[in-house]
């Protein structure tokens, strides 16, 4: 997120850039920086950065002074309710420690656990599938049509769509031959999600994964299986390396989404189940109940839990977002945009 | 490898195809069977409804349940939504492909970062804010912050898709004459439609899919989105949970998407995926 590293672009003075990759890739040459281009970029530019600092910066920043006040109280001096919210100072942050702890660390581990399951579950079956369509010839325009119907699905009928299927009489009962309350509180509770989940986004790995697939070239599998290297082999140290930096930040972004998570567990379960509450619903909860303070407290906690993920990403496995630096300019995947 | 192995081999390859395309679509295809059984038979299990019935998607248009209006209020919010990222990303996905300037690469990244933010970060303080000047239940108060993730989403792709674009198209139509921002209206845009299109698409789809901010900004059932007033249907007792019109709105709110992925899917995916195959 935060990369600094000076890349010839950032640097004011535009030499042109050498390409460094052989199939022309990259085959822009990017104007000298001159005055008039910096100009012209400065007026194409400000107003995105404009209503980005609106619609983010300004609540980001509301949030945090938000969080400082809080519940409106009665006022000892008149006995009426005093329109102004006190200043509490950290008090906000330093309950989370006391008394309505509980409550926020469920969701903050409900958040964590179902993060780590969920995106590596999504991994490993995105993995697979792209694994199995990049051996098909025939019928992949049919396969990929089929697979972006999880992910054109809103997550909110998604979770409609899974709260029916795992109803006490609906059809996963009736394959397994049980009778689970799936949608009530407990641990199926929070399967139900996973499940969920993971069908709506595996398969975008699997498309992701799959685009890097098929641009290594077939020679290297050759070269492989000359000095005899087995399938099994040659998937840890062929097509794994080389798929890493797309499947690095495919991981990053399932990561950002899933720690929102939001509109699954909120449909499928329900609001205030302890079983499947995140920090989101938390957060949520608190606001529509008018208590901004504490609310406000458990967005910044979970935009700070978020942004040092990223960080961390970024700064220990070289995720490389923006793509234009070192590695020419491959290096973003889009999350399937599933925030709704 | 002998032929009968490759056979084999080749049968498995198939084999997992099919179960990779009934994975994803068996529960999209429960949801369209549910939709279509009688409120009496809406808990069997079997794989085809008999007798088949529309009576659910009879109750989803009742007048009472308000369904056309949330339909309405989803196209306002989300088509408002892709326009006006769209409008912006373009002049600022062009300058992020085509010029240099300083700190390109780290508004860059701010503007991707954003789009990583928590959406309920802005909503707790956006909903206070819109509570003390009253914007609650109104376009504006749902669309102001879907541009949040819009905007950076509509930058990211277009920005790609601008760069995949040779720069002699511009060289050649300055050395005719033209300015560069003529160069830009005249050559590029019509060139990048596709482009764009797709991005409107993948925008719209984010922005019709969108839930939390729609659930909190609204409290009055006519200006909800058709996301939450689904999630909000009641059946005709309290204790009755409407499934089979629940599942025939969502087949009928999914549906255009699904259409429109299966027309697009080509470009949908060169777009999703532009920066893995590059």
């Amino acid at each position: 997120m935060t990369q600094t590293d000076a890349s010839p672009e950032t640097t004011g003075e535009g030499r042109p850039r050498t390409t460094g990759s052989p199939a022309g890739v990259r085959t822009r040459r990017p104007d000298r920086a001159t005055a008039g281009a910096g100009r012209l970029a400065a007026l194409l530019v400000s107003p995105t950065l404009l209503v980005l600092t609106v619609v983010v910066l300004y609540p980001t920043l509301m949030a945090l002074k938000e969080s400082l006040y809080g519940p409106k109280g009665l006022d000892p001096a008149t006995g009426f309710i005093s329109d102004t919210e006190p200043f509490v100072g950290l008090r906000n942050y330093a309950e989370i420690f006391g008394e309505a702890g509980a409550r926020f660390w469920n969701a903050f581990w409900n958040t964590t656990f179902f993060t780590v399951v969920t995106v590596g579950l999504e991994t490993v079956t995105g993995v697979a599938m792209a694994l199995i369509m990049h051996r098909a010839f025939r019928g992949r325009a049919l396969v990929r049509a089929g697979i972006l119907v999880p992910w054109a699905v809103p997550t909110a009928i998604s979770g409609l769509l899974w709260r029916w299927i795992f109803n006490s009489d609906g059809v996963a009962n009736a394959l397994l031959g049980q009778q689970i309350l799936w949608t009530t509180e407990g641990f199926h509770a929070k399967a139900a999600v996973i499940v969920a989940e993971v069908w709506k986004t595996a398969p975008f790995i699997g498309l992701l994964v799959l685009a890097g697939l098929q641009v290594i070239p077939k020679e290297v599998y050759e070269a492989a299986r000359m000095d005899g290297a087995r399938p099994v082999r040659q998937f840890w140290h062929i097509t794994l390396p080389l798929v890493k930096p797309a499947l690095l930040v495919a991981v990053l972004f399932r990561c950002m989404d899933a720690l929102r998570m939001f509109d699954l567990p909120y449909i499928l379960v329900g609001a205030q189940k302890h079983s499947v509450e995140t920090l989101s619903m938390l957060a949520q909860n608190e606001a529509a109940n008018v208590r901004f303070g504490p609310a406000s407290a458990y967005a910044v906690i979970l935009f700070l839990y978020v942004f040092l993920i990223a960080l961390a990403f970024v700064r220990l496995l070289g995720t490389d977002l923006v793509g234009g630096g070192g590695r020419g300019r491959r290096g973003f995947l889009r999350r399937g945009e599933v925030t709704a | 490898m002998t032929a009968i192995t490759a056979k084999w081999r080749n049968g498995l390859v198939y084999a997992g195809v099919v179960a990779v395309v009934a994975y994803c679509l068996a529960p999209f295809y429960w949801m369209l069977v549910s939709s279509l059984r009688r409120t009496g038979d809406i808990f069997d299990t079997t794989l085809v409804p008999s007798p088949l019935s529309f009576e659910n998607y009879r109750a989803v248009f009742d007048p009472a349940q308000g369904f056309g209006r949330a339909l309405l209020n989803s196209l306002v919010v989300a088509g408002i939504t892709t326009v006006l990222a769209l409008l912006l990303a373009t002049f600022t996905a062009y300058a992020m492909a085509r010029l240099e300037f300083r700190f390109k690469r780290l508004i860059l990244t701010l503007i991707i970062a954003t789009s990583m933010f928590p959406v309920v970060s802005i909503v707790v303080p956006l909903l206070k804010l819109f509570t003390d000047i009253g914007w609650i239940n109104t376009y504006q108060a749902m669309i102001v912050p879907s541009m949040s993730f819009a905007l950076p989403l509509a930058v990211w792709n277009l920005t790609t898709f601008f760069r995949q674009m040779p720069d002699e198209l511009e060289h050649a139509a300055m050395v005719d004459g033209c300015t560069r921002g003529q160069a830009f209206r005249k050559v590029i845009v019509p060139l990048a439609a596709p482009g764009i299109f797709t991005t409107a698409i993948i925008t719209f789809i984010a922005a019709w899919n969108e839930f939390l901010i729609a659930l909190s900004m609204t409290n009055k059932p006519g200006m909800q989105t058709a996301t939450v007033a689904i999630s909000k249907f009641t059946g005709a007792t309290t204790y009755e949970t409407p499934f089979g019109s629940q599942m025939a709105a969502g087949v009928l709110v999914t549906v255009p998407l699904v259409v429109m992925v299966l027309l697009f899917q080509r470009r949908i995916v060169a777009g999703l995926t532009a920066g893995a195959a590059k």
